[in-house]
């Protein structure tokens, strides 16, 4: 304490202009009026110390106490008050009511105060700080401050804050009542996209006293700030399509292998999904899911798990049946029930979370109206990545060469030397493995569950369908037209009849155009 | 021969059951201790109702080749005109006691019925609806699904999302069916009570007379000149359109007539389990209905009743006993009847008596040689 009362009168005396000291007693005993000039004394005071005994003055903490004749910070606790060193927080004492003297405040010192603080935080060193206290005094912007803001402006050196800052003296010039002045601030929020800002020029309009050019001038602004608005708001559906888009082409890529390329009506191929998102779940067992790796090891680990499941599925059942797609659905149906409820009997019939990785949680946020989540971003790039090597793999290996051979021509492929059911297999496991990443990307944005396939094997097919069988870019073009309709129609008619529309748009579809959008063009009358 | 004799066997046991409940429950006095208690009917009048969907699903994929992986939307659609029925009797003895609206309604704080639940309070035009609904949704869907040709595969896809859309439809409170609860507390029937015993019997002789009556006449239907191109267009459409048939409005008009009695099968299954939501359109309730087809033996009518009774049988006594095990049975009949059974039970049992009447007859030459 003994710091305490060298300190404060050492600062004030070399702080710009001479003052008396802080005296404590002095303060805590002022009338109100008094205590305005005390509030004028501790803003030139550029010191740690006076920001605290402002703030805690505002938070009605400050008192003065006899005892050591300073100040400290008082907290109430029950009917007694704790006592804290000013400066390091520390505990001193605990004593009822009469022992301190509590400065007192009223609605108008309050205000001051807030404006006090707020303007010395604007220069505090910490841009955070900075930013935070930007955004605070855009509340009430007070057109007293409007001097120092400026000062301000000319000398802060931060991007972001000096735009803010900006927005901040525009809206602050609003306050004014010279018209001048006025046009001024809205030149300088012309191009701000915000809800605040709107509210507040919505709010101007409504004054009596503005000058006719005034008046005009605003309203332009506001009716290009309506029309930016429901552009970026357009934007947002359409990256929340692109976003659906890309989980359906993930959850529909590896369909469009097993049922376009090969034909084969896999209805167990959610589960694979499923399969996938849980193996997410079972790597972050091991791997803490904040870190990055946990995901980075589950993609792999997802691919094979699924993978090998739809080797096994291929040779024990599916191998039965080619050449029989009702068959195969109603076995594959079968499959799927069992994978559920084996998943059901070993994790539980609760739904799991799986961790956002640190990296991937938060967004980008470009504007009030646009933003974009980071694992949302991810699960886009990552279905574009899957796409282009499912690509390479199908158009530029030997591998996809002869899986290619063998939808093309089965006889002439196996008198060429191709093994062609050990292609199958191959091929099935690719379009199973695949299924698993996309559980993996599925998991980061919703919970994973024992139904969690059965919610995507619909939709995989309308996409699959939709697209044109036997065609990867069919399914791409159907999967983001699709996830795009889907987001924009959502707006006007909620989610579910959003979901509705879609499923009826396919179905008259599939009519007028039996094959899909990118059909094969072919001789046959019928398959 | 041996399916001939099977189709009688079938027939003549659900008529059997049929007459033993009647004598038991009807004719003799309660003393004599033989009649089924209420649970009991209702378990039976429930499969047969399934039995019956299951029919309706053989008339179309068995003998037409279309499999419809949407048939429990009309047998949804059909309960659910039977349930805005039962729902209208219920007048003012809801909780909320109004005496026009349903309780979910009052709940939902709508002023008057939607226009679509006018004429309900008449049993006749419930009765109308049953089979209107569902023949004028699959009249629609076939009328354009047909005439693009879309078959197969394809097909069967489309109709999985329709009744996809359809059970999100009724997920909706604002369709003003009662949403995801359903309609349900159904108080009377014609002026009795829904769960009085008589009540009971009646209905579940009626479904087993229904499902007779099903039978006998998709059986007739097959034997006359329509049922033949049917069974022609099954096997190989295209021939039969070159030979000049209308390939499309058979298979729309069989189509009808099935999706029919699948309503009708709805109607007669909601007063006996008491409710009816938007659960029974699920996909993967139309896919079981698949199951119990191929389990019996498509293409036979009565196996489909069969495979429907049995597979219902073991679901209500795996889910009773072993609840966990259920979709695993389930999963393996599913895989087992497709890679083993491709006839399914009937015609394994057809088959193994013909290999034994073809060994029998070598046999007895080589005997005699």
């Amino acid at each position: 304490m003994i710091f305490f009362r060298l300190l404060v009168p050492f600062i004030l005396m070399f702080s710009a202009q001479a003052f008396p000291a802080l005296d404590g007693q002095a303060l805590a005993k002022a009338s109100f009026k008094e205590k305005m000039i005390f509030i004028e004394m501790l803003t030139m005071d550029p010191s740690d110390k006076a920001s605290k005994v402002l703030q805690y003055w505002l938070d009605g903490e400050l008192a003065y106490w006899p005892k050591i004749g300073g100040m400290v910070r008082n907290v109430k606790e029950g009917r007694k008050y704790v006592l804290k060193d000013l400066m390091t927080g520390k505990e001193l004492e605990t004593v009822v009511s009469k022992k301190i003297t509590r400065v007192k405040t009223n609605n108008r010192l309050r205000a001051e105060l807030k404006q006090v603080i707020g303007f010395r935080k604007i220069a505090s060193p910490d841009v955070e700080v900075r930013y935070a206290a930007v955004l605070e005094l855009m509340r009430q912007p007070n057109l007293e401050l409007l001097p120092k803001l400026l000062d301000r402006e000319l000398v802060e050196p931060d991007l972001s804050v000096n735009t803010n800052l900006s927005i901040l003296i525009g809206l602050t010039q609003l306050e004014s009542s010279d018209s001048f002045v006025q046009l001024e601030g809205l030149e300088r929020i012309t191009n701000v996209l915000s809800p605040e800002v709107k509210d507040v020029l919505n709010r101007f309009l409504l004054r009596g006293d503005l000058d006719r050019i005034v008046v005009d001038r605003a309203a332009e602004i506001l009716v290009d700030m309506e029309r930016q608005l429901s552009y970026w708001g357009m934007g947002q559906n359409l990256f929340y399509g692109l976003s659906l888009g890309s989980v359906l082409l993930l959850a529909a890529i590896g369909l469009a292998i097993t049922f376009g390329v090969m034909g084969v009506i896999n209805m167990a191929h959610g589960e694979f999904i499923m399969l996938g998102a849980y193996t997410a779940f079972v790597v972050q067992q091991f791997i803490p899911g904040t870190s990055i790796w946990s995901l980075i090891v589950a993609i792999p680990t997802a691919f094979l798990v699924s993978g090998f499941s739809g080797i096994i599925l291929e040779r024990s059942v599916i191998r039965h049946l080619y050449g029989r797609p009702l068959e195969t659905l109603l076995a594959t149906v079968g499959v799927s029930l069992i994978l559920q409820q084996l998943v059901r009997s070993v994790f539980g019939p609760l739904n799991q979370s799986v961790i956002t990785p640190d990296l991937l949680s938060g967004s980008l946020n470009i504007n009030a109206a646009f933003s974009m989540t980071y694992n949302r971003i991810f699960v886009i790039i990552f279905a574009i990545i899957v796409l282009i090597s499912l690509w390479c793999v199908m158009q530029r290996t030997t591998f996809g060469m002869r899986i290619r051979a063998v939808t093309m021509n089965r006889g002439m492929a196996s008198s060429m030397g191709i093994p062609t059911k050990r292609m199958d297999a191959m091929a099935f496991g690719l379009g199973s493995g695949i299924a698993g990443m996309a559980g993996v990307a599925l998991s980061q944005l919703t919970n994973v569950g024992p139904n969690l396939g059965q919610a995507y094997i619909v939709d995989s097919f309308m996409v699959v369908v939709f697209g044109g069988v036997g065609n990867l870019l069919g399914t791409v073009v159907a999967a983001f037209s699709l996830g795009v309709a889907n987001k924009i129609i959502e707006p006007f008619s909620g989610a579910v009849l959003a979901k509705i529309f879609i499923l009826v748009f396919i179905v008259l579809f599939i009519q007028k155009r039996p094959r899909g959008l990118f059909a094969l063009k072919g001789r046959s009358v019928e398959d | 021969m041996l399916l001939i004799f099977l189709r009688k066997l079938i027939l003549s046991s659900i008529a059997a059951l049929l007459m033993y409940v009647f004598i038991a429950n009807v004719v003799l006095p309660e003393s004599f201790g033989l009649a089924l208690d209420s649970y009991t009917l209702t378990i039976i009048g429930k499969y047969l109702c399934f039995a019956m969907l299951a029919v309706a699903l053989d008339l179309v994929w068995g003998y037409c080749g279309i499999l419809s992986l949407g048939h429990t939307a009309f047998f949804a659609l059909g309960g659910y005109a039977m349930g805005m029925y039962l729902m209208r009797q219920i007048g003012d003895r809801g909780t909320y006691g109004d005496s026009e609206l349903p309780d979910f309604m009052v709940f939902l704080n709508w002023d008057e019925l939607p226009w679509f639940w006018f004429g309900f309070d008449q049993f006749w035009f419930a009765v109308l609806m049953v089979f209107l609904v569902p023949g004028i949704l699959a009249f629609v869907f076939g009328w354009f699904a047909f005439r693009s040709r879309v078959s197969g595969v394809y097909l069967s896809i489309i109709t999985q999302a329709l009744t996809y859309a359809l059970m999100l439809a009724f997920f909706r409170n604002e369709m003003g069916f009662g949403g995801n609860n359903g309609l349900t507390d159904f108080k009377d029937i014609l002026g009795y009570s829904v769960s009085s015993p008589d009540v009971r019997v009646a209905l579940m002789l009626l479904s087993g007379c229904g499902l007779i009556g099903c039978l006998l006449l998709c059986m007739q239907l097959m034997k006359t000149k329509f049922g033949r191109v049917l069974i022609a267009i099954r096997d190989s459409e295209s021939r039969i359109r070159f030979l000049g048939y209308r390939v499309e409005y058979y298979k729309l008009l069989v189509f009808v007539i099935s999706a029919m009695i699948a309503g009708f099968a709805g109607a007669l299954y909601v007063p006996q389990v008491g409710i009816i939501n938007p659960g029974e359109f699920s996909p993967l309730a139309s896919i079981e209905v698949v199951v119990w087809v191929a389990l019996g033996g498509r293409g036979s009518l009565v196996g489909a009743a069969l495979g429907a009774i049995a597979v219902n049988a073991a679901k209500t006594f795996f889910t009773g006993f072993y609840p966990e095990a259920w979709l695993f049975f389930l999963g393996a009949i599913f895989v087992i009847s497709t890679l083993y059974l491709p006839k399914g039970i009937l015609g394994a049992i057809v088959d193994l008596g013909a290999k034994y009447q073809s060994t029998r007859s070598t046999s007895l030459k080589e005997s005699c040689s």
